[in-house]
């Protein structure tokens, strides 16, 4: 198919939107993304037409949420190319992903001694529950620095990889800088001193072609919601030998074989991670989002978002007291930037009154801030529905507020 | 919009570009810091405190537009009250941000905040520099840190 914009956008109810009395321009797809007509028609045909639970009962209705249920694990593995769909395991999203693997796998195999590496980029959802892990097992945590270009500072490798790291977590796409991190090297450091890793994808399965057989990447971690699909429902994926080596991490229904007064034994992958009722309409909307990238295509979808970052990046360039953070040269649509005398929050506001939705604060990455010497800074991030003329919008409303603002 | 240019108009002009008593106090006898982490205000405020009353009291920090003025207006405010008159104007500058409602001899220079009632995620930011004086009023320990989080 070809990357017919028009036609994108007309798929999104919400784009249709005022905002103010102006039509809306959403520029904040790295916190969430709209959702295009097939996925409100998925979730909304499951609960209007076969709503049931799953794995459980015999009639009709429960037999075909359960087959559409499993038929997102096997378009997961699909997209993130995971070969063996037991390694596919639905969360509640990132954030829950990765919080699994530090319950489950981490607090069960590190100790005194053992080292966490993290990088200073981590959303706080990929640095604090392993700062927990740190505080629960006497591992130290540490941390790869960043550059000034908001890439990673990768020269002195031998300082961060070495025979007591035991965990490697790493941001694929940052989401302050728009950095693809090398996800494969990093990797490789990794396993060459036998530390496991976990990536979060949560950013870039959403923009670029993910491959976990490629990169041999132990855990990786995203969330539905980034990705057109419905919030609340997110993926761990783990090779299936270290997922089958861990205890479950929420015990319930589903995820057992046999249970007695005294114990019980463990489904088998996935479903000995996925305690409980799971979350079927969500898992299914999901679905339907891969389908729609799918049929786009991520080639189509990586060109039309490098075009757009390039022209919103020189746009904002060009804008007087404008500085951008992070110059990488593999990047996503994610920019954030500070204008000299206007507060991110202010300028957020004013831009609200426009209709142009951007974020400003920290993102989720106060250690960024820290980094950067900067209390917020402003950001904004596109998807393949959002277009030229929407940044020239934003960057119309960022001058009028800037002279408004300093007065010249 | 109108709106909300009349509301920085009479923030900006008045103290976010040039905000009142910013300045370390060397003769502080308390420091407190008020952090809003969502968006990255921070400020410090010191006060001499003596007899119950606020004999001076200064700040320094980052901040938007709103808690800057926010900020700037209340030490204009805060000077020479005692600690009684300034949790008493801290409840109805509270009030006032919450609502929109005030009584303009009560509230004086404060009442060009009134218009932050209409942005709730704003709200935050007015009362920053507010929560922390009260908080740093309350307790005897002369170091604390306010956050809004
Ligand atoms: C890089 C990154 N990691 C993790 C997360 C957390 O995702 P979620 O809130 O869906 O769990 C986010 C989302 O803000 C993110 O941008």
């Amino acid at each position: 198919m070809s990357f017919d914009i028009n036609q994108i956008r007309a798929d999104f109810p919400n784009l249709r939107q005022e905002v103010h009395g102006k039509p809306l321009v959403y520029l904040d797809n790295a916190a969430t993304t709209h959702k295009p007509q097939a996925v409100i028609d998925a979730v909304s045909r499951f609960y209007g037409e076969y709503n049931a639970n799953v794995h459980r009962a015999l009639y009709q209705h429960a037999a075909e949420a359960t087959e559409a249920y499993e038929a997102v694990r096997d378009k997961v593995a699909n997209l993130i190319n995971a070969g063996d769909r037991r390694s596919i395991v639905f969360t509640g999203g990132t954030t829950e992903s990765i919080n699994l693997v530090a319950y489950a796998w981490a607090r069960k195999n590190l100790g005194p001694g053992d080292e966490i590496l993290v990088t200073e980029m981590e959303h706080h959802s990929n640095l604090v529950p392993w700062q927990l892990v740190a505080r629960d097992t006497g591992a130290t945590l540490r941390c790869i620095p960043i550059k000034t270009d908001g890439t990673l500072d990768l020269d002195d490798s031998d300082k961060y990889f070495t025979s007591r790291t035991k965990l490697v977590a790493f941001t694929h796409q940052s989401n302050v800088f728009g950095t693809i991190n090398p996800a494969k090297e990093i990797i490789e450091l990794a396993h060459a001193v036998g530390a496991v890793t976990v990536v979060d994808a949560a950013q870039s399965v959403p923009h670029l072609p993910v491959d976990v057989t490629d990169l041999d990447c132990d855990f990786l971690a995203f969330s539905g919601h980034k990705m057109l699909g419905p919030t609340g429902v997110g993926v761990l994926y783990g090779k299936p030998e270290l997922l089958e080596s861990m205890s479950p991490f929420f015990g319930g229904g589903e995820m057992i074989q046999t249970v007695t007064m005294e114990k019980s034994t463990w489904n088998e992958l996935p479903w000995k991670f996925e305690a409980g009722t799971p979350k079927i309409a969500q898992v299914i909307g999901l679905g339907a989002a891969i389908d729609y990238l799918n049929e786009i295509g991520y080639e189509a979808i990586g060109e039309y978002e490098k075009k757009l970052t390039d022209y919103t990046l020189e746009r904002l360039a060009a804008v007087e007291g404008m500085s951008i953070h992070g110059q990488a040269a593999k990047r996503g649509p994610v920019i954030s930037f500070n204008l000299a005398d206007v507060h991110p929050h202010d300028l957020a506001q004013f831009l609200d009154m426009e209709g142009v939705a951007i974020r400003a604060g920290h993102h989720c990455a106060q250690p960024i801030m820290q980094r950067l010497g900067v209390p917020a800074t402003s950001r904004a991030s596109m998807y393949i529905y959002n277009t030229s003329e929407e940044i020239d919008r934003l960057v119309q409303s960022i001058e009028n507020t800037r002279r408004f603002m300093t007065g010249n | 919009m109108d709106e909300l240019r009349e509301l920085y108009q009479a923030l900006i002009l008045d103290h976010s570009q040039h905000p009142h008593n910013f300045k370390v106090l060397d003769s502080a006898n308390r420091t407190a810091d008020g952090h809003n982490p969502l968006c990255g205000d921070q400020i410090t405020l010191y006060m001499t405190v003596e007899n119950e009353i606020i004999k001076d009291i200064s700040f320094q920090g980052q901040g938007c537009a709103i808690s800057k003025a926010s900020t700037s207006i209340m030490t204009t405010i805060l000077k020479g009250k005692t600690v009684a008159e300034a949790r008493a104007i801290f409840d109805k500058f509270q009030h006032m941000i919450k609502t929109g409602e005030y009584d303009s001899n009560e509230m004086g220079k404060l009442a060009v905040l009134a218009g932050v009632h209409k942005y709730p995620a704003r709200v935050k930011c007015a009362i920053l520099p507010w929560h922390t004086v009260v908080k740093s009023l309350q307790t005897d320990d002369n170091s604390e840190i306010f956050s809004t989080e």
